[in-house]
């Protein structure tokens, strides 16, 4: 249980950072809050032979608004965001998300940034910004700066959208217009726990009651975060019943096969996604309700 | 691979020493410093049983590397007892609640819990336990801890001691 031996640098500068990443390829590795990566070298699932420790890069952890859109430095603690006034006024379901990471020892040290380039699809994270369609600002000396889509950034199971020369240096979310319903569920046999299953929804109002347009993002579902587009489709211009959130969830789950294993078979945790999905749905349409009622 | 001459402020007191950077920050606190009663577990982020605080926050040792902690403040579990004599509420709390047996997980405990015990007393049971959960403990059952924090909280909240609750202790001895 202790880690392979490897090389350490501790850049204090963004640019100090992707040089080292340039110059070590894909033998280099960066180092955030550690919280997945330090207990995978524990185990020697993972070898790097060079950590780039990114602790020291203070230009990267904050939280701010602009033009309405939250911008979320990579190195910005779990802790710090689950405390923001900011983001729990204006995007209660990164807050609502925040709350379900770990445990507080390892959200004083795991990074918001961490969690998305870390792209498990069991974590909270991931699948709150892709209910969002949040932004990930990546950099390198190579190819400049790119933006890449939730799609694109949790490109596989623990397999993010970064080219081994880029740092993931910010996170965009958009804004989400007035008396946006949200919710994010989650099933863990014990809090702090990788879910066995989740969802996360965002429903925007039309102003008359009804669903403007939904976004649902799955947990669990699959080796990605997944965003269940025809069952979204299918709510725009309604209003939520308990009977159509029933058909909804369903329809999310229609055609997902999630990986079982000795904590959950595949057609538990199906059904198990499918009631996370149907109470996100639910409570979503009665916070949207409320909104349009202040 | 190369060493590094690093320095940590534990409890005051700075260690110095030529580490591999692969060192974990645990390893360091037992055995450069020689401060035992942080207590080294699973190691990968689980039990709790190696939190301490860095730069006052809770932390797992485990998952630092020592080189990490170079030139920054730690406080351990030695840090809590004013004296030899004495014991801190929260560890005296723990010592009448039942709240620790073969005493592992108890450092982990104490070191979450310390920073949030001022306003701990006005947590509900489930705010309490989530509040703990990120440690493991296979002794107690978590009530005889439960009761410690509420004792030490009010304790320490100025209000009237009316000593250890009597709800797990009386039929766990």
């Amino acid at each position: 249980m202790k880690p392979p031996p490897f090389e350490y640098e501790a850049p204090t500068s963004v640019e100090a950072a992707i040089a080292l990443l340039a110059e070590h390829g894909e033998d280099g590795k960066v180092l955030a809050g550690g919280q997945s990566l330090v207990p995978l070298m524990n185990f020697r699932l993972a070898r790097p032979d060079v950590l780039i420790d990114v602790n020291d890069v203070h230009e990267l952890s904050y939280l701010r608004r602009a033009d309405g859109r939250l911008r979320i430095g990579a190195l910005t603690r779990h802790a710090q965001a689950e405390a923001s006034p900011l983001v729990r006024d204006h995007w209660p379901l990164l807050t609502d998300a925040l709350r379900w990471v770990g445990h507080a020892q390892i959200r004083n040290r795991g990074t918001v940034g961490g969690s998305a380039a870390h792209a498990d699809p069991a974590a909270e994270l991931p699948v709150a910004m892709t209910a969002l369609d949040a932004r990930f600002h990546v950099r390198s000396n190579a190819r400049g700066d790119r933006v890449l889509a939730p799609a694109e950034m949790f490109a596989d199971q623990l397999q993010s959208g970064l080219e081994d020369d880029e740092l993931l240096v910010e996170i965009e979310v958009p804004p989400t217009p007035t008396a946006t319903g949200w919710a994010f569920t989650e099933y863990a046999r014990r809090h702090g726990d990788f879910a066995l299953g989740g969802a996360a929804v965002v429903l925007e109002p039309d102003g008359g009651g009804c669903v403007d347009r939904a976004a649902i993002a799955l947990l669990g579902a699959g080796p990605t975060p997944m965003r269940a587009r025809a069952a979204e489709e299918a709510l725009a211009g309604q209003a939520i019943t308990p009977a159509l959130a029933r058909e909804a969830a369903a329809e999310a789950v229609r055609d997902i096969s999630p990986t079982g294993d000795m904590h959950g078979g595949s057609e538990y945790r199906r059904g198990l996604i499918e009631t996370m999905a149907e109470r996100a749905l639910l409570a979503a349409a009665a916070r949207m309700n409320d909104g349009r009622a202040a | 691979m190369s060493r590094r001459r690093i320095s940590v402020a534990i409890n005051g007191t700075d260690y110095t020493a030529e580490v591999e950077p692969r060192l974990l920050l645990s390893d360091f606190i037992r055995h450069e410093a020689g401060l035992t009663g942080t207590h080294v577990g699973c190691e990968h982020g689980v039990c709790g049983a190696c939190t301490v605080q860095l730069e006052g926050e809770p932390v797992r040792s485990c998952l630092l590397f020592a080189v990490q902690a170079d030139g920054r403040q730690v406080r351990t579990v030695e840090a809590l007892a004013p004296s030899d004599e004495e014991l801190h509420p929260l560890q005296q709390a723990f010592h009448e609640c039942h709240g620790l047996q073969c005493g592992f997980c108890t450092p982990g405990f104490l070191m979450s819990l310390e920073p949030v015990l001022a306003g701990a007393h006005e947590l509900s049971d489930a705010e309490l336990r989530e509040l703990i959960s990120g440690n493991l403990c296979r002794c107690t059952g978590y009530q005889g801890i439960v009761d410690a924090v509420r004792l030490a909280a009010r304790r320490m909240s100025g209000e009237p001691d009316e000593g250890p609750a009597t709800t797990a202790t009386e039929g766990t001895r």
